[in-house]
């Protein structure tokens, strides 16, 4: 294959990245009965934790010096210093600002690491995914593709 | 349209090196992946073709065609090779995931006997995974 084929192809990069944090579900905008009513156990007064999988997807040509769509040490920084830091053994809702004022699900989680990851400089961010136990999982491939 | 997946595992080693940068940068860029005498991975690949069922069989594709063609265009290539000296396909080419997913993609694509081949993933690490969709404006994702 020449090097322009190669760089023609539509490829996409998968990391997978762990963390751990506690939350609670609890929405201002509901009375005391209805946060139970909606989020059951999920909404107990001193939050709980799971183990976190992300799993953040790239695009991008393949650099013939590198062989590479992005560098995994960029890409392992950078998540690093967006997400993992600042989300790993915390209390989301207390510790992480965004979630002051809206409820970490796994769905608000999903879009709001979509939000720090997506100025990426190396490759184009495609997907947002995220375990919140081994069985279920939310993604999230920003506004302007839908989902 | 039907998606049908089959999976196969290779264990291969490879280094990381492009002869046109110096030690130091190959060093700085590769890291651990650039030690001279390479490393392996336990890869997993799984490719995916989609087609209609044909109505006589019920089958998109006769796995075991299938199973076939994985067999000798794949692991007779690569399984329990050193990627950068023993792969003719990978000569010339840094084999990241990147190249190899590419390459594979280019091997399997005209093997698909019903069908078509829709995408080939490959992980080196069950961390660490590369999506093929082929050419650009080639087949839709």
């Amino acid at each position: 294959m020449t090097e322009q084929a190669q760089k023609n192809m539509d490829l996409r990069l998968t990391r997978r990245y762990p963390f751990s944090a506690s939350h609670r579900l609890h929405s201002t905008e509901l009375s005391e009965e209805e946060n139970q009513r909606a989020y059951g156990k999920c909404n107990n007064p001193y939050g709980h934790g799971h183990n976190y999988i992300v799993e953040v997807a790239v695009s991008g040509a393949i650099d013939p010096a590198t062989g590479m769509i992005a560098n995994l040490a960029d890409l392992d920084g950078f998540v690093a210093q967006q997400v993992l830091e600042p989300f790993d053994r915390t209390y989301l809702n207390e510790e992480v600002a965004e979630f002051r004022e809206t409820v970490p699900t796994t769905e608000n989680l999903c879009v709001e690491i979509f939000r720090r990851l997506r100025a990426f400089p190396h490759a184009k961010l495609e997907r947002v995914l995220v375990e919140e136990t081994g069985l279920n999982k939310f993604e999230y491939t920003g506004e302007s593709q839908g989902s | 349209m039907v998606y049908i997946t089959r999976k196969i595992e290779f264990s291969a080693s490879h280094l990381y090196n492009n002869p046109a940068l110096s030690p130091e940068e190959n060093r700085r860029i590769f890291g651990k992946c650039n030690n001279p005498h390479g490393h392996g991975h336990n890869y997993v690949l799984e490719v995916t073709v989609a087609g209609e069922p044909d109505p006589r069989t019920g089958m998109v594709l006769d796995l075991k065609e299938l199973k076939r063609v994985l067999q000798d265009e794949i692991m007779e290539r690569m399984d329990h090779r050193f990627l950068n000296y023993e792969v003719p396909e990978l000569a010339g080419k840094i084999p990241t995931c990147e190249n190899i997913a590419s390459t594979i993609w280019k091997l399997l694509e005209h093997k698909i006997a019903s069908g078509h081949l829709h995408r080939v993933r490959l992980y080196e690490t069950p961390d660490l995974f590369v999506d093929c969709y082929g050419e650009k404006n080639g087949s839709a994702r």
